[in-house]
């Protein structure tokens, strides 16, 4: 009983964070004391707190490490925003388009989830995360050379260039190879945002606090035990894989529909953003659900924020980095941690004795 | 104890760093509130490039052009007794960071835009410059979708231009019949570049024998494309490239003992800045560029900007030179005021821009149209002994 009241305020903590920082960001943009960086940066904020909360699913609670996070996000929003330019003349409210491309991200990520999970799942520990490393980048690769038009009789398909796609004069090309989708309407907004990280939240915590949850963990402690009476290991593996692939997805759209441009360049969709969500989750705690919110938060922020420093900022961001995962996780810097609080406890108490 | 030391110091270090970012943070409304007081004699211009990063040479040179210019201009007088404060920032060429330092510049009081450099980020943050009705004016943006809004100018040629602008030359000047390309696939630029050259090279009656592409994540080696053009008897391969990968292909085709003629655009302007390379190689080399460092009309830019920055300027650098003066240009005709708003700014700019005219460094008689298009003449220069000729 004792235990499910701590989760219940634990939970209810991490909710109110996240209530309370909308309620204070929309303050100060009503108050219009929020600066141009700032409301610019809230989209992305959501996008990668969405990001880091479903991937510490997959890290943190199925204890699988995943490096292709990236690339189930690349799928949503390309999927998402194809939908959005598709349905363009079909469905003329942005919001609705929007709010189904955001279901379809979810959908096609998720899919894509169970059918890389299935074969890959098979792997543990640092296999796995190659294979799914190699997914993230053939995701952006096969997303670089495809070549989508539309006109009056269809679709056209075309790996090779937008002359060898055959449109005619009331054709359009949806998706041009690298150049990936252009003109995407900015439907993506704050509240928007708030709401899909609290939904992803809902849908993370409820999982780990329920029956589904205990044996993904399980799993996660101790895979032979699991087996042994009676949890089939496959079901729950890809369960956790696909939600947190789907989570991903929408994430995907959420930011396909925050730009204009939508690119699969190495730098938005490749191993370097699986590698830096991956860090978010490290730095805020494997497992640890409020720890990556407070992380992305931090460490998206971080190099804005060091703007004023010019061409030093992305030093200034590796050594804060650094410094944070050795606060963070050194087992020397805990045990100072640890033995900064007692000094501090005492004092408090030998000041209340003092004092009665 | 030392381990605890050491990270006592890291964790002060750190403390002190982003004690030093929040600092910053505060100053900066204080500098706007600085700003508007004297907003009668001042035009903010905001600048962003790739400052960090692979493509740093293009941003540090697009701003350091950008700051000549309004320096030269405010030596002279200013804008209708304006003078011109620049201040670029880094997007990384990234169409996501385009937006944080686009919103930075916003903030520190930015009434009209310089940028992108790159264009990946000049598409995205289009999109915002609309939003906000800020005059934009990308130097070296050369995407089609770059100047997609009305209220972007552009100082460089498109990319299609580019493609069918280097087909006729090839084709009007009878420098080979069989052309082989290697392009990048992963790049917009150098797509679309071939792209538009392919169509118009059946116009000219070069026969393309062998089209190669590379992406970002294979450039480092180009001995199956060099092979391919080679056995399809190329007389000229075609490289719609950045001058880096460039480098690579004149190396290896060097190794190979294949000599044809390499034929290259803007993005090969830089080559013989190549660190480690060895710049016999690029002898012979053709490429299309409208700026040359060694040019008459150009001594001056040159000298002044290697005083200034220590570094030869390249296109990028007089992209950027010829927009600032641009907007001076048409600042002038538009009478534009430092306390006027930014939108109203932005249409009095946009009708201004259809009318003026400008000799720059990239073009003599330069005009532009309502759609934000240069008029232009491109030119070809060869390198000869180690410097451009031009042709």
């Amino acid at each position: 009983m004792k235990s499910k009241n701590k989760i219940l305020v634990q939970n209810s903590i991490t909710y109110g964070l996240v209530i309370l920082c909308w309620i204070l960001a929309e303050v100060l943009i009503r108050t219009g004391n929020m600066s141009s960086l700032m409301k610019g940066l809230l989209v992305p904020l959501c996008i990668y707190v969405i990001l880091a909360v479903s991937l510490n699913l997959t890290v943190g609670i199925l204890g699988e490490l995943s490096l292709g996070h990236a690339g189930f996000m690349c799928v949503g929003a390309f999927s998402g925003a194809f939908f959005t330019k598709v349905m363009e003349t079909v469905i003329p409210s942005v919001g609705l388009r929007f709010f189904l491309a955001l279901l379809i991200g979810a959908a096609v990520a998720g899919i894509f989830g169970i059918l890389i999970g299935i074969p890959v799942l098979r792997l543990k520990g640092d296999y796995l995360a190659i294979v799914t490393l190699a997914f993230g980048e053939i995701i952006k690769n096969l997303i670089n050379v495809m070549y989508v038009g539309k006109d009056s009789t269809g679709f056209h398909f075309s790996t090779k260039d937008t002359l060898s796609l055959g449109l005619d004069e009331s054709g359009v090309v949806l998706i041009k190879g690298a150049q990936g989708i252009t003109g995407t309407p900015k439907a993506a907004t704050f509240t928007i945002g708030v709401l899909l990280v609290l939904l992803t939240l809902f849908i993370v915590l409820n999982l780990i606090n329920s029956r589904t949850g205990r044996a993904i963990m399980s799993i996660r402690d101790n895979r032979i035990a699991a087996e042994s009476i009676g949890i089939n290991i496959t079901k729950y593996k890809l369960m956790a894989f696909a939600i947190s692939a789907a989570l991903a997805g929408v994430a995907g759209v959420l930011y396909a529909h925050n730009l204009s441009s939508l690119a699969a360049t190495p730098k938005s969709f490749g191993y370097n953003m699986s590698i830096m969500i991956l860090v978010f989750v490290v730095l805020g705690g494997l497992g640890n659900i409020r720890g990556s919110i407070i992380a992305a938060v931090v460490l998206t922020m971080l190099p804005e924020l060091l703007r004023g420093l010019n061409d030093y900022r992305m030093l200034i961001y590796a050594v804060v980095l650094i410094v944070m995962m050795i606060f963070n996780s050194s087992p020397k810097a805990i045990e100072m941690r640890a033995v900064f609080m007692e000094k501090l406890r005492k004092n408090r108490k030998s000041t209340t004795k003092e004092a009665a | 104890m030392k381990k605890v030391l050491s990270l006592g110091l890291a964790a002060v270090m750190a403390m002190s760093l982003t004690a030093c970012g929040g600092g910053e943070e505060k100053t900066a409304p204080a500098d706007n509130a600085a700003g508007t007081e004297t907003a009668g004699d001042v035009l903010k211009l905001g600048v962003t490039g790739p400052l960090t990063g692979p493509n740093a040479a293009y941003g540090s040179a697009v701003a350091n052009g950008a700051d000549l210019a309004a320096k030269e201009i405010n030596a002279a007088g200013g804008v209708n007794g304006m003078t011109l404060e620049v201040k670029a920032e880094d997007d990384e060429a990234d169409p996501e960071k385009v937006i944080n330092a686009y919103n930075n510049l916003k903030d520190w009081g930015m009434q009209m835009f310089v940028g992108a450099t790159t264009s990946g980020a000049s598409i995205s943050v289009a999109a915002e410059t609309a939003n906000d009705n800020m005059f934009q004016i990308t130097p070296s943006g050369s995407a089609v979708e770059c100047v997609a809004n009305d209220n972007v100018f552009r100082v460089c040629f498109a990319d299609p231009d580019q493609g069918t602008a280097s087909a006729k030359y090839i084709g009007e000047n009878k420098l080979a019949a069989k052309v082989a390309i290697i392009y990048d696939s992963s790049s917009e630029y150098s797509s679309g570049i071939r792209e538009a050259f392919v169509k118009e090279a059946s116009n000219e009656g070069i026969e393309v024998v062998a089209d190669e592409a590379f992406t970002a994540d294979t450039n480092t080696d180009f001995s199956v494309q060099l092979d391919k053009a080679k056995e399809a008897g190329a007389e000229l391969v075609f490289l719609p490239i950045y001058y880096q990968e460039a480098s690579v292909i004149l190396k290896q085709a060097s190794d190979k003992g294949f000599d044809p003629i390499f034929f290259g655009c803007d993005g090969m302007d830089g080559i013989l800045t190549v660190e480690n390379f060895d710049t016999s190689l690029a002898e012979g080399l053709m490429l299309l560029t409208p700026f040359s460092p060694t040019e008459e009309s150009s001594k001056k830019f040159t000298e002044d900007y290697i005083e200034a920055y220590g570094a030869e300027p390249n296109q990028f650098a007089a992209d950027a030179y010829d927009a600032v003066y641009a907007i001076a240009a048409a600042a002038e005709k538009a009478g534009i005021t430092a306390d006027m708003d930014v939108s109203a700014m932005c249409d009095a700019m946009k009708a201004a821009m259809t009318e003026i005219s400008i000799d720059g460094l990239t073009g003599a008689g330069m005009t532009w149209n309502a759609a934000g298009e240069p008029n232009k003449d491109p030119k070809a220069a060869k390198i000869v002994n180690g410097v451009y000729e031009m042709q």
